[in-house]
């Protein structure tokens, strides 16, 4: 069974059960080029959540009625492992497994140049190996990593990050407790280099003042993931440059 | 059916008149298809009710049962809400287990109610951990229009307030169905409002060639008290910051006037 419910999220000096500030992100990690077989893959612990993202294609689309003549097809399957949570969970998709593949095929896809490769598919496949809250944004900063691992031209990297409200605060980047016992969750994907919101999600109860304040907060949050994006890629680059000048 | 060339040269327009701030209907980039509401249409239906939003038709029916209640909230109530889009509704819809779509817009209506606490759940309780109300929302679009999440969330708002539970006793453990009704307790009335991107201009209420051109779906569902309660973004496109806090602000203030229509006195 899940655990207690702590008393208190955060204490009277504003720290979070975790040792987090109001508006910190939780050690994030990241690597990309990760599996041998994918076209292009990335893998993201943050906290305690750990993402896999691969990438297969572009690719003859699967089943043929599905391609368009005029761009590739974009498909995201977002998929939580058995074990990834406090109970089982059934390897069947669920139905908020079907609308957060849905969601974050749309947060990647303003992305991704699909126009240039007519008559194909693009499949991204996430898997949640393990679950803290804020699995879905984690998914599409590893998944937009995967995307751009795998070669394929984009507008730029997306980055995700929530922001929400607990007791009565606005946080960033909630675990999975506080996304539960707290009042808001409002997560956010963001590209940079357009200022573009692709994904924006709420529940909770928010005043038009918190929305506004909570899609700032949000908005800053992702800044500092895709900080953390560029360096990872840079990294890899890196890299490679090392291993073909010895 | 209508030919995809004369599809096409309407939305041509459509992306046109958006850029000036006019529709093709005429409408106002806020203002709302006319709304008609019936409630109380399926007398099977512990509740019901058909919402037309221009020539959008969702019928909603509400069914209570008793059942298990989740192990997390042994106390509570539990809410079901499922959507069908039947094919009778649209030639792009067909038979079989819900898709995407649906699924999305069930859940965007059980957001709104769910986070809204629109239903007095915890009352809902006959015996803790063993026994509670269920209650089904069943979301049936009936004819596609565009904004089908809006016409639903309406829809099933009223019809929870049209909605009627059995009495009951419990005796011995045992729970025996009592003559006479009592309405179910309703605390919130969650008004969703949603909004398409087209040419960079945010437009109320998209009817279906509109959904056709826009590039992105924004949907802001407000409470009673003004607070917002349930966001989704949809479709291929990006929103800025600025649309976003513009959007929730429109929302706000055109979620009362329907709020008026449904929930009376």
């Amino acid at each position: 069974m899940s655990q207690k419910k702590p008393e208190k999220l955060i204490d009277k000096d504003g720290v979070r059960l975790d040792g987090r500030g109001f508006n910190e992100l939780r050690p994030t990690k990241i690597e990309v080029g990760v599996l041998a077989n994918a076209d292009g893959s990335a893998y993201i612990e943050q906290g305690k959540n750990k993402i896999l993202a691969a990438v297969y294609g572009p690719k003859e689309a699967h089943p043929k009625h599905l391609a368009m003549p005029d761009r590739a097809l974009l498909r995201c399957r977002y998929h939580m492992a058995p074990f990834s949570v406090e109970e089982r969970k059934s390897p069947a998709p669920s139905r908020r497994d079907i609308e957060l593949s849905k969601v974050i095929t749309e947060a990647l896809e303003p992305a991704v140049f699909v126009e240039y490769y007519p008559r194909t598919s693009i499949d991204t496949f996430i898997e949640i190996l393990q679950a803290d809250g804020g699995t879905r944004c984690a998914s599409i900063t590893v998944a937009s990593l995967a995307l751009a691992d795998a070669g394929i031209p984009m507008r730029g990297l997306v980055a995700a990050c929530a922001a929400g409200k607990v007791e009565g605060r606005l946080v960033l980047d909630l675990t999975d407790v506080e996304d539960k016992e707290g009042e808001a969750d409002l997560p956010l994907a963001w590209m940079p280099n357009l200022n573009a919101i692709t994904l924006l999600q709420m529940d909770g109860s928010l005043t038009i003042d918190e929305f506004e304040q909570a899609v700032n907060m949000a908005v800053e949050g992702c800044k500092q993931v895709s900080e953390l994006q560029k360096e990872t890629l840079k990294a890899k680059y890196v890299a490679v440059k090392e291993e073909v000048e010895e | 059916m209508k030919s995809p060339i004369m599809i096409r040269v309407k939305q041509k327009q459509i992306a046109q008149l958006a850029s000036l701030g006019k529709r093709l209907d005429g409408r106002g980039l806020n203002d709302h298809r006319k709304v008609q509401l019936e409630v109380g249409v399926v007398g099977r239906a512990e509740g019901s009710a058909r919402v037309r939003l221009g020539k959008t038709e969702v019928m909603v029916g509400t069914k209570i049962e008793l059942g298990e209640p989740f192990s997390d909230v042994p106390d509570h109530g539990v809410l079901t809400v499922n959507a069908e889009l039947v094919p009778l509704a649209s030639p792009t819809f067909e038979p079989g287990p819900p898709r995407e779509e649906a699924i999305e817009l069930a859940r965007v209506v059980d957001r709104g109610i769910r986070e809204s606490k629109a239903i007095a759940l915890e009352d809902l309780c006959v015996e803790p951990g063993k026994k509670v109300f269920i209650v089904f929302v069943d979301v049936y679009v009936l004819n596609h229009d565009g904004n089908l999440i809006d016409a639903s969330a309406l829809a099933a708002l009223a019809a929870l307030l049209n909605t009627k539970m059995f009495n009951y006793e419990v005796k011995e453990g045992e729970i025996s169905k009592k003559p006479g009704y009592t309405p179910l307790p309703i605390k919130n009335y969650p008004v969703a409002m949603t909004f398409a991107k087209i040419n960079d201009r945010l437009m109320l209420d998209p009817w279906l060639e509109e959904e056709q051109v826009m590039d992105a779906r924004l949907t802001i569902t407000t409470d009673k008290d003004g607070k917002i309660c349930a966001v989704q973004k949809g479709g291929n496109g990006h929103f800025t910051t600025q649309q976003v806090l513009e959007a929730a602000k429109i929302a706000k203030d055109k979620a009362e006037e329907l709020r008026k229509l449904v929930v009376k006195g």
